[in-house]
């Protein structure tokens, strides 16, 4: 690897302040996993690396209005086994248990993980059919972005140089709605997806019929994408398996993956519909569940 | 001369096993590297350099990492635990004795990284269903044994410990 200065903010704004001194040369650094392992491949040569695992309260994960508030250096591990998250929105437990190995997810950081926006990852997936938030902080103080507006390109954001992402803020889920993530893992238990599906269905009132619906997939694209035209096809409907396979074929003709080792791009676009229907049908069945709780 | 000058070289401190260390290291350096070349703690290897495989599994503050993927100097001020941690007064810990007597290695390069994950699994969960042992060893890549040994290993550890009415958490590193 190549030298770099090192820096250890105890606050928000000597972070930043940091940043701004070396420019688009600093990186924040939290837990590293995706960062040195792309310095030591030389694909980046930050000229400081700026660690903000220092910064006070910032790997916090708090019930605040409505949401799940969790701070940009709660590790993969710390929302794994929150019980708070397990208990509010256990489908966002059960994502970060899916990733890597449980040495990575001790070090790995969701704020690092969302800055890293490599399409390939589980969390974005699960977080984007939660309608969650990205917290920026900058120079001129916060900034909340969707995270459908987050993600701009392979491995790239919408974060400014002298940005950095101080946490997410992720709705709880509410009445009569269910969320599900699934991975599709032909290789091994620790490797990305082939395609990763999440869905959050809202029931209406009766709990028969499809109210709203966000669905999000993984791994088929240079950025994790919304299925916005599945989505419209739920509306207002009831759950049949010919629904499940239209909303399957709807999303799969907006696809464009990247086919690399872990499946062909035309394979990749067969597998985004069988595991979109999947996550759909396991998000209803919960959402049902949570209506039955609740009449 | 003047190459290695403009270096940034940082001062960190670390407890290993039980020993406090003050190191200058370059800030490139990885903890991985920080142990085996400037502390001599060569136990811990470099097998993939990815963080996929384990053999360079450590502990920070109880906590099992890939040591290759972690800079040394983000574990200044932490607590590390390394195979080299494990044995205390001539005796191997439960887990070391677990994997000589039921065959839990063969070549042996993955097993400082084996044995050091299966502590902390004992420390976690000191009596871990089959589940639970491959759902948290399933990170430690073995190409000799298949497995079960290893699996087998930790489940007679687990055991032993349980017998002698004490965490597994021996050694060193598992003192106050």
């Amino acid at each position: 690897m190549i030298p770099f200065e090192y820096r250890t903010p105890r606050t928000l704004d000597q972070a930043l302040a940091h940043l701004r001194e070396f420019g688009e040369d600093a990186r924040p650094l939290a837990g590293g996993t995706a960062l040195v392992l792309m310095m030591r491949q030389r694909l980046i040569r930050p000229a400081c690396l700026v660690n903000i695992r220092g910064v006070a309260g910032l790997d916090r994960i708090e019930h605040a209005n409505g949401t799940v508030e969790i701070g940009a250096c709660a590790t993969h591990r710390d929302v794994e086994t929150s019980a708070l998250v397990r208990a509010r929105l256990p489908v966002l437990a059960d994502t970060y248990h899916h990733v890597g190995t449980i040495r990575i997810r001790n070090v790995a950081t969701v704020g690092g993980g969302l800055a890293h926006a490599d399409p390939n990852q589980d969390a974005p997936v699960t977080l984007l059919a939660l309608g969650a938030r990205v917290r920026v902080r900058g120079p001129q103080g916060e900034r909340q972005v969707a995270l459908d507006d987050f993600f701009t390109d392979y491995y790239q954001t919408s974060l400014a140089a002298g940005e950095l992402v101080a946490g997410v803020s992720v709705p709880v889920l509410g009445p009569r709605t269910g969320a599900a993530f699934l991975k599709f893992l032909p290789r091994t238990a620790d490797d990305y997806g082939t395609v990763t599906a999440a869905a959050s269905v809202t029931l209406d009132a009766a709990g028969e019929r499809c109210e709203a619906a966000r669905i999000a997939l993984g791994c088929v694209g240079t950025t994790p994408v919304r299925a916005a035209a599945a989505e419209d096809l739920l509306r207002g409907q009831r759950l049949t398996d010919d629904l499940l396979r239209a909303a399957g074929d709807a999303a799969n003709g907006g696809l464009d993956p990247i086919g690399d080792h872990r499946g062909s791009a035309a394979y990749k676009r067969e597998m985004a519909a069988v595991f979109l229907g999947r996550a759909v049908r396991a998000a209803w069945a919960r959402a049902r569940a949570s209506a039955a709780d609740t009449r | 001369m003047s190459r290695v000058e403009a270096q940034p070289v940082l001062s960190i401190r670390l407890r290993v096993n039980g020993k406090d260390q003050a190191v200058r290291i370059p800030s490139y350096r990885t903890l991985l590297d920080c142990l085996r070349s400037d502390l001599g703690l060569t136990g811990s290897k470099e097998g993939c350099g990815v963080g996929v495989c384990g053999a360079c599994t450590v502990l920070v503050d109880g906590k099992m990492i890939s040591s290759c993927l972690y800079l040394a100097v983000m574990a200044d001020g932490a607590e590390i635990t390394t195979v080299e941690g494990l044995a205390a007064d001539g005796r191997l810990h439960p887990v070391q004795q677990a994997f000589v007597d039921h065959g839990g290695f063969q070549c042996g390069i993955c097993t400082p990284g084996q044995v050091v994950a299966a502590k902390a699994l004992l420390d976690a969960n000191p009596s871990p269903s089959e589940a639970d042992i491959k759902d948290w060893m399933m990170g430690n890549l073995c190409r000799c044994t298949g497995y079960y040994q290893i699996i087998e290993s930790i489940k007679h550890a687990a055991a032993t410990s349980a017998a002698a009415g004490k965490p597994a958490a021996g050694g060193a590193a598992g003192r106050p």
